[in-house]
This record gives structure tokens, C-alpha cells and sequence, in this order.
């Protein structure tokens, strides 16, 4: 058993990578990369139908209930284009 | 001689006025035949939104239509909607609530979802805030 260090040594930066005892860190790090290029890609497909921005959706119904007198209203009087 | 004159030819511009007045309202609260048969025949559908919209495929004499109408409507909702104190917005979704309402059956009127349905006699498919 070898005792955990609490952090990681970092790597000597005078130290070829691929040689010494990072080097299995780095070819870890190579096989992880090599694996997300073969199928761990995230597809994202475009929605067939438009999108559709909904405007009236923050109209409460209280406005609703206030207008709806005068709207009825306006309706009667403008009758040609209702 | 002068005031008598002054007063006939007032009342008479008054008279006029009146029977113009008469006349133009009946004018005025009729769907244009072409509209009405559009109507009918499901042409055009009330959408939720509070404006006319083309059922189907368009052809320049019914968007024609359906332009003029939508910008006569609009008139009215910006009118009203400054009046009440409210947005074009809200008030144009309230009228489209109660002209979906007014359909009669046969009539075509946009549902929730956005779809079009044909008014039966039974109420249409309307979004819940409507009164």
C-alpha cells in the first residue's frame, strides 16, 4: 500500500513527458482524449419546426378580464371587420 | 331676413348631416361579401392573437383581404388599447378571445396549440385565461 498524498505533485517542467513517473498521467490523459473523439461526441439536431416565440404569454388574465367589456365593445361598433 | 337664413341653411346642413350619419352606419356594421364568404367557406379563421388569418394556401386576393382587415384591426385595438390604459398586445389577445367566442359553426378559429379548428356547436378550444 502506498500512502495517498493529499495533492498531486505537479510534473518537472525539465522532464521529458512521455519518460519518469507522469508519464502515465499523460498517456491517461492521451487514451481519454482519443475516446471522446471516437464516440463520446454530443449530437445536437435542429427541431424540425420552426421555433415559435410565444409573445402573449406573460398577459395576465386579470388585464384580460378588464379588457374584455371594452373589447366586446369595439367588436359590436366595428362590426364590418369582426 | 339674414338670421332667418343663417338658421335655415344650418338646420338644413344639419339635416343632412343627420341622414348621412343614417346612412353610413348600416353601411358600416356589414361584413364586405367577399369577407363574409371567406368566413363561410373557412377561407379565413380567427386566430388567437386577435387578427384574421389565411386557412390554407393564400392567393393575393384573400391576403389582400385579410392585410386590410388586420391593419383596420389593429387601428381599432391601438385606439382602445391606449384609452384602457393597456398594450396593443393585451388588448388585441382579449378581442381574439371574443371573436373566437362569436364564431359560428362552421367557421373556422386557431386553437391553443396553434392549430386550426372548425367551430361546432359545441364552445371552441380557447386559451384558459379567456373570460
Amino acid at each position: 500500500m502506498r500512502d495517498a498524498k493529499l495533492t498531486s505533485a505537479a510534473c518537472p517542467a525539465h522532464k521529458v513527458p512521455m519518460q519518469g513517473p507522469c508519464a502515465k498521467v499523460m498517456r491517461g490523459a492521451m487514451l481519454a482524449m482519443g475516446a471522446m473523439a471516437l464516440g463520446g461526441c454530443i449530437t445536437v439536431n435542429a427541431p424540425s419546426e420552426p421555433i415559435v416565440i410565444e409573445l402573449n404569454i406573460n398577459i395576465t388574465q386579470e388585464v384580460i378580464y378588464r379588457l374584455a367589456e371594452d373589447a366586446g365593445q369595439a367588436i359590436e361598433a366595428n362590426a364590418d371587420i369582426f | 331676413m339674414n338670421t332667418k337664413l343663417i338658421r335655415r341653411i344650418a338646420l338644413g346642413s344639419a339635416l343632412a348631416a343627420m341622414s348621412l350619419g343614417s346612412l353610413a352606419v348600416p353601411a358600416q356594421a356589414q361584413r364586405d361579401p367577399a369577407y363574409a364568404a371567406a368566413r363561410a367557406e373557412g377561407r379565413v379563421g380567427e386566430k388567437t392573437d386577435g387578427y384574421l388569418g389565411i386557412v390554407g394556401s393564400p392567393t393575393p386576393e384573400l391576403q389582400n383581404m385579410v392585410d386590410d382587415i388586420n391593419i383596420r384591426r389593429r387601428a381599432v385595438y391601438a385606439e382602445r388599447a391606449q384609452a384602457e390604459g393597456a398594450t396593443l398586445e393585451e388588448y388585441a389577445l382579449t378581442a381574439g378571445c371574443l371573436a373566437i367566442s362569436r364564431t359560428t359553426p362552421g367557421e373556422m378559429y386557431q386553437a391553443p396549440d396553434g392549430s386550426w379548428q372548425r367551430r361546432t356547436s359545441s364552445p371552441p378550444l380557447r386559451d384558459p385565461r379567456c373570460p
